[in-house]
């Protein structure tokens, strides 16, 4: 048997929560007796009654925590014990707490204080949602965020501290993920399964949720973690804590990481973080070389020996009689990209807002005499704009324009479902598709548990006319070969 | 279960609340103008928040305790011609009338003029000198003037042994520190110097350091008290804690009786004992390089001052306001002088106007209703580092009153701090006009966050 006894100066709390407090440390595992009272005179005798005698001066302001254990090696964790019932007494629910309306949080500091378990989703105008995404991290949170055009020694400093404290930062422009289930920014439904997501990319991952979920495939998590992560810069602080959540995830089989090309010092680092995982990690790497989305997705569907399937496609487009260039306009930025590394390959350099070279830039008009294409998703294009997955205004107007030009030969758009997109996209592309005269192939990047329910805007959008393909590499071939067939 | 925080694009909370978990939606608002860079150096500043943790520690690890009363003259070395005064540093010559009124009548009281009248010229000439209290260890209420005979209590934590001193409250109405000065406000002083402060003198001496003013003050913030404008509790607990030595002081039973009726029947006596406590406990504080908390607020009549840990001993300053609450007899917003007092530091720590919740008794007097006091603790928890502890409200189901209040936060939301306050006349020898709410003026704020991200910049260590 052995007594403990702790006084602590300044740690108030009143008679009643000490009251409970003590109860509930009675129940502690091991614990013979507990008192834990403000040592006035009452309670010093009440304590020495006990067989706890404080033996040192106090004051009636001082905080006595007692307590008599079956033997000393339990005096540590009796202690932690006591401090989280303290802790848990002294926390008091927010709401309805006294009388009067609780305003809303103006902080994400203090909306955490309100629901300390949340996650944060931040998406503040860029130069502002370092404080946001602070806020959550000094809380020991993770944050999503949405934000985009944060400059890169925010992100830095920001991620730093958040490995520190074991948080993880999804982004900056961090448009998709899925934690746990749950969607956040532009996310698909999917169905529970083996595979773990770590993306560089929004769009790219939407396209992968969209073809494993075709292949009756389900994902688990799905962890954005910022185009830049893998920079030299950031230095994949990210995409280390997001391979070792996923790692700890009992469901995840298998962990697909998906970036562009890491600086090479990053990758050997993260290959090598990777080594150490106790679940095997697919790199899919998006650029000149690599594999493409939907080569992608089939590895991982082999490495799960689930069988690739035909991906799908609804309606057929049919070459045009004239003109001379393909118009992509794009709504994803890594479906535009996709699309470019495949054009390029069969047509040699292609202008655009988000170019493979600089000198491919594409003027303000976002027009040219040339095979053009454009990412109206674009930082540059979203500034004081909502995002063309929600306001399809902006590449409407393009479509038009295009569709009146008589050198556009095929046009290749990309449309993507799911939370937070627009409720009903073809809606108002079915109808604007209508008029135009050239073929038009479509990328439909959804699942079909989506709420804007994709088999039914897949076929609104073939009445319309296009060619709808679920996979955007399979769209952007078709589209070539109508080019060449037009020839 | 999980729940999501969203700030920004309502449309990305929605889409969440449509998968059946719950949101809890930040009311997001711009930052005050032309703050966004400097807030996020300061944000990334690796200091930062490791800083405002030790901050707080410090500030809330202190127990102030009553170990002496003394003359200035013998606590603070303050010599015949030097005088402390309120808030920031300031001139005669930009001293507003209850400041002007207060040094005129200190003056009378050090013997330096047989008339107050006489006293502007002199210090218009340079041959007294002004320094604020903050610079000496010392605050003061309203134009909280110290001169070398007055009396001082003495904190000390004992821990560090750092000490703090306050003047003598010498209650309301046509008082000194309101900026009067006839006669009855020299009897007074007189009497202070003469009975009052011996007397107390023998009583803290003989209990030696026994009355725990932090600790009064957490019990009185549970009694209604919200240490600023009111302090009943807290004044007969003091008196409590001391009347078995004064009764054995073996003062004149005479004068005791005199000492008992004016303690007991000035309800603000244990003010000047809340706030050297409470700078006690901030001056713990400061000087921690990168933390962003405030650990001094004052108004000298003129201008209103802040001080910040990260920034040293640089005042920041803006004009101060006039407040808004209610009136005494004729007097109206025309008569009352700009904010004026170094009793902003029981807002700095986190109880006056930031406890409001905690005394409904009084939320008329500031022209206020009790959900207004609850809204206003509330409020201010959106521009604090924490929570204390020790000082908690009762009705807010006993949450720790906001503690440590944050320039960023400030700028981030554009809330200030409220303080609750009496008015003075502005015109010297008027007196207290009235009580009400008043804020700091918005610009220091800005002005403190450019600076920690002028020093953040400068450190190197920042990106």
């Amino acid at each position: 048997m052995i007594t403990h006894v702790d006084v602590r100066s300044g740690a108030y709390a009143d008679s009643v929560t000490l009251l409970q407090v003590s109860r509930q440390a009675q129940q502690l595992p091991g614990v013979l007796a507990a008192q834990v009272a403000m040592a006035t005179p009452l309670n010093l005798d009440v304590l020495a009654g006990m067989g706890l005698p404080v033996e040192r001066d106090v004051s009636p302001n001082d905080l006595v925590i007692a307590f008599r254990l079956e033997s000393a090696d339990g005096v540590a964790d009796t202690l932690a014990g006591i401090d989280a019932l303290l802790a848990q007494a002294s926390r008091r629910p927010d709401a309805g707490a006294g009388s009067g309306e609780l305003a809303p949080p103006r902080t994400t500091a203090a909306a955490l204080r309100r629901t300390p378990d949340a996650i944060a989703l931040v998406s503040v105008p860029g130069d502002l949602a370092v404080l946001e995404a602070m806020d959550a991290v000094e809380a020991g949170r993770d944050v999503m965020v949405f934000s985009d055009n944060m400059p890169l020694e925010q992100e830095v400093a920001l991620k730093r501290l958040a490995a520190e404290r074991g948080s993880l930062v999804m982004g900056p422009d961090c448009g998709t993920a899925v934690v746990g289930g749950l969607g956040l920014g532009f996310a698909n439904v999917v169905e529970p399964g083996p595979v773990g997501i770590v993306a560089a990319s929004g769009t790219g991952t939407q396209q992968l949720l969209a073809l494993l979920d075709h292949a009756g495939v389900g994902v688990a998590s799905a962890l954005g973690v910022g185009g830049r992560d893998l920079s030299a810069g950031v230095g994949g602080l990210s995409t280390r804590e997001a391979l070792r959540r996923l790692d700890g995830e009992r469901a995840v089989e298998l962990i697909v990481l998906l970036s562009k090309p890491p600086a090479p010092e990053v990758a050997a680092a993260i290959t090598s973080y990777a080594d150490t995982l106790a679940t095997p990690v697919a790199t899919a790497l998006l650029g000149p070389g690599a594999p493409d989305l939907t080569a992608a997705a089939e590895e991982v569907l082999a490495r799960l020996g689930v069988p690739v399937p035909d991906w799908p496609v609804h309606g057929l487009a049919h070459p045009a009689p004239s003109g001379r260039w393909l118009r992509g306009l794009f709504v994803g930025g890594t479906l535009c990209d996709e699309a470019m590394l495949i054009a390029t390959e069969a047509l040699g350099p292609v202008r655009s807002n988000i170019p493979l070279s600089p000198d491919q830039a594409l003027p303000a008009g976002l027009t040219a005499d040339a095979h053009t294409f454009v990412d109206f998703g674009d930082d540059t294009l979203t500034v004081g704009r909502a995002h063309p997955m929600i306001d399809p205004t902006l590449r409407l107007d393009h479509l038009a324009r295009a569709a009146a030009d008589r050198t556009t030969a095929v046009i290749l758009l990309d449309v993507v479902l799911g939370h937070g997109a627009d409720a009903d996209p073809a809606a108002t592309l079915a109808p604007a598709l209508a008029d135009v005269p050239q073929p038009v192939v479509v990328t439909l990047v959804g699942t079909a548990g989506d709420p804007q329910d994709l088999h039914r805007q897949a076929r609104a959008l073939a009445h319309a006319g296009a060619e709808v393909h679920l996979s955007n590499a399979g769209a952007t071939r078709r589209a070539l070969e109508l080019l060449e067939a037009r020839r | 279960m999980t729940t999501v925080v969203t700030s920004g694009i309502d449309l990305l909370a929605t889409a969440v609340e449509d998968q059946a978990v719950p949101v809890g939606r930040v009311d997001w608002r711009p930052p005050m103008p032309g703050t966004a860079a400097d807030l996020a150096t300061v944000a990334t500043d690796p200091l930062r928040s490791e800083a405002n943790r030790r901050a707080l520690e410090a500030f809330l690890g202190v127990t102030a305790r009553l170990v002496d009363v003394a003359p200035a003259a013998e606590v603070l070395g303050l010599e015949r011609g030097q005088f402390l005064h309120a808030g920031p540093p300031i001139t005669w010559d930009r001293a507003s009338g209850p400041l002007r009124g207060g040094l005129m009548a200190a003056a009378a009281f050090e013997g330096l003029v047989d008339d107050p009248e006489d006293a502007p010229a002199l210090f218009e000439s340079g041959s007294f000198t002004l320094d604020p209290c903050h610079h000496h260890h010392a605050v003061g209420p309203m134009a909280g003037v110290v001169s070398p005979s007055m009396w001082m209590f003495v904190l000390e934590d004992a821990a560090s042994g750092r000490r703090t001193f306050c003047s003598l409250n010498e209650g309301l109405g046509k008082v000194l520190r309101y900026g009067a000065y006839d006669d009855t406000v020299l009897t007074r002083l007189r009497w202070m110097r003469d009975v009052l402060g011996p007397t107390l003198q023998r009583a803290a001496r003989a209990t030696a350091g026994e009355t725990d003013v932090t600790g009064i003050l957490t019990q009185m913030l549970q009694m209604g008290d919200e240490a600023h404008n009111r302090n009943r509790a807290g004044t007969l607990m003091l008196l409590r804690d001391l009347s078995p030595a004064l009764a054995t002081s073996g003062v004149d039973a005479a004068d005791l009786a005199e000492v008992f009726r004016f303690v007991g029947g000035n309800d603000h006596f244990f003010l000047n004992l809340a706030m050297p406590a409470c700078k006690l406990a901030l001056d713990a504080a400061r000087d921690i390089p990168g933390s962003t908390m405030v650990v001094a607020m004052a108004r000298n009549g003129t201008d209103f001052g802040i001080q910040v840990s990260g920034t040293g001993d640089e005042w920041f300053t803006g004009p101060a306001q006039v407040p808004e609450g209610l009136f005494l007899g004729d007097y109206g917003p025309d008569d009352a002088n700009p904010d004026i007092g170094d009793s902003a530091i029981t807002e700095t720590a986190g109880i006056g106007g930031f406890a409001m919740a905690t005394a409904p008794a009084i939320v008329r007097l500031v022209g206020g209703s009790v959900p207004d006091a609850l809204a206003a603790t509330r409020r201010m928890h959106e521009i604090t580092l924490g929570e204390n502890p020790r000082w908690s409200i009762p009705v807010l189901e006993f949450q720790g009153v906001p503690t440590g209040i944050d320039v960023t936060r400030v700028c981030r939301t554009g809330i200030l701090p409220q303080i609750n306050t009496g008015m003075a006349g502005k015109v010297a020898g008027t007196g207290q006009v009235g009580a009400g709410l008043v804020t700091p003026p918005a610009e220091v704020f800005p002005a403190a966050l450019a600076r920690l991200a002028e020093l953040a910049r400068g450190r190197g260590d920042h990106l």
